[in-house]
């Protein structure tokens, strides 16, 4: 018969020995398993003699616990092992860049334009559109532009040979939201508009957004708050404007909108003219079936890519329709 | 226009000085372009009297001189100018003088002459471009006058850019009523009397064309001297308003111009002959004009003709022929009014430009005639001598335009600006800008002066007082009053969210022209029929886009060209599709999205791989964008046959059969054309069905339990993925949940026009849970109908 506590350290020195769960396994046959040398120890019992068996049950029942007990200790040392070991292997440098997918970018002119929409949407005007290729009625004489008069020139105007043109502006859109809906009318207008005229500060093709409100009190003072509100929030900053009497024949009183800039570049801030407007010309209000004595309305016009170059400090309006991956990868 | 304010200061008392003064003009709407001085810095000139001048005994060339420069001893100067002579003042340099081209004056010694100083010509005063000889200043000036003083040169020149409808602000009166009434300042009207008519010499006048020109008043001068010397005064005052010294015709006629708006002209008399007329221009007859043009003259310009001869284009510019040279004695001189629709474009078309045409085409005033040639007729005989004839007038007075009387009712006025302004506060801003005014019942009506073109209706004269009174006086206020009902359709997917949707994919948004050259939509077939501007800037930007995948290959090849090794760009806008065969310039707009890809498909990363963008990628795009509006299932794709993409790879979007579009990889032979090798993968599709999308309805979550059940088939290749889906769906009904491919083999195992699909069918029963039994019948009769249909056969 083993000494019990000899089988104990050795089944001890053994399960300190094992290296993973399978020796660790091994160990626990030999000496719990059905023939293992503990479960043997118990099987002898029954042969010893009865005075002792009590005692050496005990004992062996003790020894066994004993020996579980170790070999739980060791399984889950083992698997702490086991898994740290693993951590150790699947360690990952963490500077590494992640898996991604590559990244679009909407462009600037577009950013603005959808920043002055959003702006003026809260101010509770609807967007409204129109075709590009205008006739001259909409683009010029519902807009009280008299034929031959000298502000045609000031636009200088693409033409098709059926005398269709490209619109100059966006203003064509005040005469069919005027002819489609009825006062109280907001509505803007953004979209592209065309110029014969290409140089460093312009462009033949350039983007407007176009403002027009119509009712029955409308004054220039409401188109002055509205637009220093516009300002305001557009530029995140409250921005002094002034309004310098200008010349549109489509409104009358008409303004040109200044707002005093920090270009931040070191020089004092400037004014810099950022929109025309003015009161709804009569003419207009009645070429869109409005009668002027009852109401009367404010519109403006705004270069989109002025609002766009002043906010996001781009120097070269010619680089916008460049669509260099260099700057437009600037905006996310 | 330019103008000093010294000559300002003569028509109207301010104290301002040239920047409050700007100021005030940009501010009432006449916006200053910018203020310059009158002149260059001339510190230490003098006016000097030339006491001799002897022949210089080594240079032929050089005189030595005795000047008077208000010293006590007399100055030597060694001169090169033909005109020092004694008796001329002139300007003298004085030692120490630095001149504005930078020369500074020393002590010298010419050819063995000490001189001490330079007599100067305008030319090196910067007065003038080019001078033959010194400068002839006043003879009473008085030697030793500081240059400064004696010609005002402490002056500043303002320059307004003004807007079309002040046309009467082309004139130093025009700009100085507004100036009178900005600063309620006085305004001095200049008196102008009838010059005596010294001779009997006339030339008649006929108006054969009275609706263009309604007034002619002419007058013939005769025995002038145009060799004489235009007076400094007024030589000076022409320089700073940006006119040259011509002679003293030409000088007078400018200055009367600028002074009172009315542009004048002068022919030579000797050179016409027989009456006057002014008629239209009949078609054949050429001019050859003042400045050499050849005008090809046209039925709608008016000309002015001697024996009906053209002699001059009305308004525009005179004839060569009848030009007034510095030998000229005998002038006829022509003020007249001419109608703005007779003038306006004509100068434009014939090339030429002209101070005159400019304020004719804006309008000048129509009662001014009489009053510019009497002023003329007065200036040019105090300077060149000579006798006035009678004044030959013919006019038309019901074709001249009138100025009706305007009412301005008070309350009109506060609703429009929301300025409350008492009656006489109105009436004193109308009679500060010379307007006859009249008090009314809360109202005033004022009856403008003629050259106000720009007066016409009530919400003129608003703008008068809101511009005059200050629009820095204007009030903000939130506008009040009913708001319009705002419509937002949830169904209809905004152009906002497809373009967060593309570059959220990895696109990025592209802005380019809609106008091409021609042949870069000669791929497309649309070479002949994009529809052309009659006046494009160049050939390059002379085609309106029937398609935007061109502008956006022309960007994609700038940036591969640049060293991006991946170009995916997006751009959405008008497209100008022909509608018909070329030539007859019939398009639709049509708001169309489209997308190039071309370089890798991801960006460089160590994780990825290097593949480069394929037909996939665009097809991937196109069918995100198809879930955007919850309608996908109403789309399809079809292989295509457009001959410009890849045979094999290219697909037509249809939507409930009709058209919406395309994806494809480019021809190379197009890609190649645009500067990019390698493939090129492209999709365009109209915007309109994308974006008519469907509000969401939710359906009840599942209860029960989905199936999986995988297929593989092989199958000829000419079968599409599309007709197996369709029996699929059609086989297995409302169970079919999805269905997902995920596998594509060709091969080992699999013979030449063969393929091997792989795919799961996900089933579900709304009412109960799926029996294995059930399902098996299901797919039994999936690869029954499968293998029937398209000849797949159940593989491994």
């Amino acid at each position: 018969m083993e000494d019990l506590s000899e089988l104990l350290g050795e089944a001890q020195t053994q399960i300190e020995a094992a290296a993973d769960a399978a020796a660790l396994d091994e160990v626990r046959v030999s000496f719990l398993g059905k023939s293992g040398r503990l479960t043997a120890l118990l099987k002898s019992l029954g042969k010893a003699p009865p005075e002792e068996r009590r005692e050496r049950g005990q004992a062996i029942n003790q020894a066994k616990a004993q020996l579980q007990s170790t070999l739980n200790a060791r399984r889950e040392a083992i698997a702490e092992q086991a898994l740290t070991a693993q951590f150790a292997a699947e360690t990952v440098d963490v500077t590494l860049p992640g898996r991604r997918a590559a990244a679009g970018t909407i462009h600037p002119v577009t950013r603005a334009m959808n920043r002055i929409v959003d702006v003026l949407q809260r101010l509770g005007f609807e967007v409204a559109d129109g075709p590009e290729i205008e006739d001259d009625f909409h683009n010029f004489e519902a807009l009280n532009f008299p034929p031959h008069h000298p502000a045609r020139a000031m636009h200088d105007t693409f033409y098709f040979s059926d005398g269709r043109l490209l619109r100059t502006h966006t203003s064509p859109v005040q005469i069919r939201a005027m002819q489609r809906l009825k006062p109280p009318i907001r509505v803007i207008a953004p979209g592209k508009v065309y110029r014969a005229d290409s140089d460093q500060t312009h462009s033949p093709m350039f983007h407007q957004v176009e403002g027009l409100l119509v009712g029955e009190n409308v004054s220039m003072a409401n188109l002055k708050g509205d637009l220093h509100s516009f300002a305001n929030a557009f530029f995140e900053e409250d921005l002094p404007i002034r309004f310098r009497p200008s010349y549109f024949p489509f409104t009358e009183p008409s303004a040109e909108v200044d707002v005093l800039f920090d270009l931040k570049d070191g020089s004092r801030p400037r004014w810099l003219e950022v929109l025309g407007c003015g009161m709804v010309h009569p003419n207009v209000l009645r070429a869109g079936g409005i009668d002027p004595e009852r109401y009367s309305g404010y519109a403006f016009g705004m270069g989109v890519e002025r609002f766009a170059m002043l906010r996001y400090g781009i120097a070269d309006l010619r680089e916008l329709f460049d669509n260099d991956l260099n700057l437009l990868r600037q905006f996310h | 226009m330019k103008f000093n304010l010294a000559w300002l200061a003569e028509w109207v008392k301010t104290d301002l000085a040239a920047d409050e003064l700007s100021e005030r003009l940009t501010m009432g709407g006449l916006e200053v372009d910018g203020v310059t001085p009158a002149g260059a810095t001339l510190d230490g000139v003098v006016a000097a009297r030339i006491i001799s001048a002897e022949q210089h005994p080594d240079a032929d060339r050089l005189r030595v001189c005795q000047v008077d420069a208000g010293g006590d001893e007399p100055v030597q100067i060694v001169c090169g100018a033909p005109n020092a002579a004694a008796g001329l003042v002139a300007p003298l340099a004085t030692v120490g003088t630095v001149l504005p081209g930078g020369l500074k004056i020393k002590p010298a010694k010419l050819r063995g002459v000490e001189s001490h100083g330079m007599l100067c010509s305008a030319n090196e005063l910067e007065l003038a471009e080019d001078a033959d000889g010194l400068l002839p200043l006043p003879g009473d000036a008085e030697a030793g006058t500081p240059l400064t003083a004696l010609l005002g040169l402490d002056d500043q020149v303002i320059e307004v850019d003004l807007t079309p409808n002040r046309g009467d602000c082309l004139s130093i009166l025009g700009i100085a009523q507004d100036v009178a009434a900005l600063t309620r300042s006085e305004f001095t009207p200049l008196e102008v009397p009838d010059v005596p008519v010294g001779c009997a010499a006339t030339r008649s006048v006929t108006l054969d064309q009275p609706s263009d020109c309604a007034r002619y008043v002419g007058r013939v001068i005769q025995g002038i001297n145009n060799r004489a010397e235009t007076p400094l005064w007024m030589a000076e005052k022409l320089r700073r308003c940006g006119l040259r010294c011509i002679h003293p015709v030409v000088d007078v006629t400018n200055y009367v111009m600028l002074e009172l708006g009315q542009p004048l002209h002068a022919f030579d008399a000797s050179t016409i002959e027989g009456p006057v007329s002014v008629r239209r221009a009949r078609t054949g007859e050429t001019l050859t004009l003042l400045d050499g043009t050849e005008a090809d003259l046209e039925e709608d310009m008016v000309v002015i003709t001697d024996a009906d001869r053209p002699v001059a284009t009305a308004g525009l510019m005179g004839g060569l022929g009848t030009a007034v040279t510095e030998d000229t004695a005998d002038i006829f001189l022509e003020s007249a009014w001419f109608d703005p629709a007779a003038i306006i474009g004509r100068a434009r078309r014939l090339g030429v430009h002209s101070d005159a045409a400019h304020r004719f085409e804006r309008g000048v005033d129509p009662q001014g005639q009489v009053r510019a040639i009497e002023r003329a007729s007065a200036l040019l005989t105090d300077i060149a001598g000579g006798e006035c004839g009678p004044l030959s007038h013919a006019v038309r007075e019901a074709e001249l335009p009138s100025r009706a009387p305007v009412t301005l009712r008070l309350a009109r006025l506060a609703r429009l600006t929301g300025f409350e302004l008492t009656a006489d506060k109105v009436m004193e801003i109308f009679k500060n800008l010379g307007m006859a005014v009249e008090a009314g019942t809360d109202a005033v009506t004022v009856t403008p002066p003629p050259r106000r073109f720009d007066i016409d209706i009530e919400e003129d004269l608003v703008e008068e007082v809101a511009r005059i009174y200050g629009y820095d006086q204007l009030r903000e206020a939130i506008p009040t009053g009913d708001l319009p009902a705002v419509q937002l359709p949830e169904g209809l997917v905004s152009l906002r969210r497809i373009q967060g949707y593309l570059a959220d994919a990895g696109l990025s948004e592209a802005i380019t022209f809609s106008f091409r050259n021609r042949s870069a939509f000669e791929p497309l077939g649309d070479g002949e029929r994009a529809l052309g501007l009659a006046n494009p800037l160049s050939a390059d930007l002379a085609a309106m886009r029937t398609s935007l995948v061109p502008g956006l290959l022309h960007a994609a090849a700038h940036n591969l060209n640049r060293q991006q090794p991946r170009v995916a760009l997006f751009e959405s806008g008008h497209c100008f599709v022909p509608a018909t065969a070329a030539g007859e310039g019939a398009v639709t707009e049509v708001l169309r999205l489209a997308g190039v890809a071309a370089g890798r498909r991801g960006t460089e990363q160590w994780l990825g791989t290097d593949d480069s963008f394929d037909f996939y990628d665009a097809k991937g795009w196109v069918e995100g964008l198809l879930d955007l509006g919850g309608a996908a299932e109403e789309f399809t794709f079809e292989a295509g046959q457009r001959p410009y993409l890849h045979p094999g790879q290219q697909a037509e979007l249809l939507r409930s059969g009709e058209p919406a579009g395309w994806i494809g990889t480019l021809h190379p032979n197009w890609s190649t054309k645009s500067g990019i090798r390698g493939p090129v993968v492209a999709f365009e599709v109209d915007l309109a069905p994308i974006c008519a999308g469907r509000v969401p309805v939710a359906q009840a979550l599942p209860r029960y339990p989905s199936v999986r059940r995988d297929l593989n088939v092989v199958v000829n290749k000419r079968v599409s993925w599309y007709q197996i889906a369709q029996i699929v769906q059609e086989t297995v009904g409302n169970l079919l949940t999805s269905l997902v491919v995920f596998d594509e083999y060709t091969g080992q195992g699999i013979t030449g026009d063969q393929r091997s699909l792989s795919f799961g069918l996900i089933l579900r029963d709304n009412e109960k849970t799926l029996t294995d039994e059930s399902v098996d019948g299901v797919m039994s009769k999936v690869v029954t109908r499968l293998n029937d249909q398209l000849g797949a056969e159940l593989r491994g």
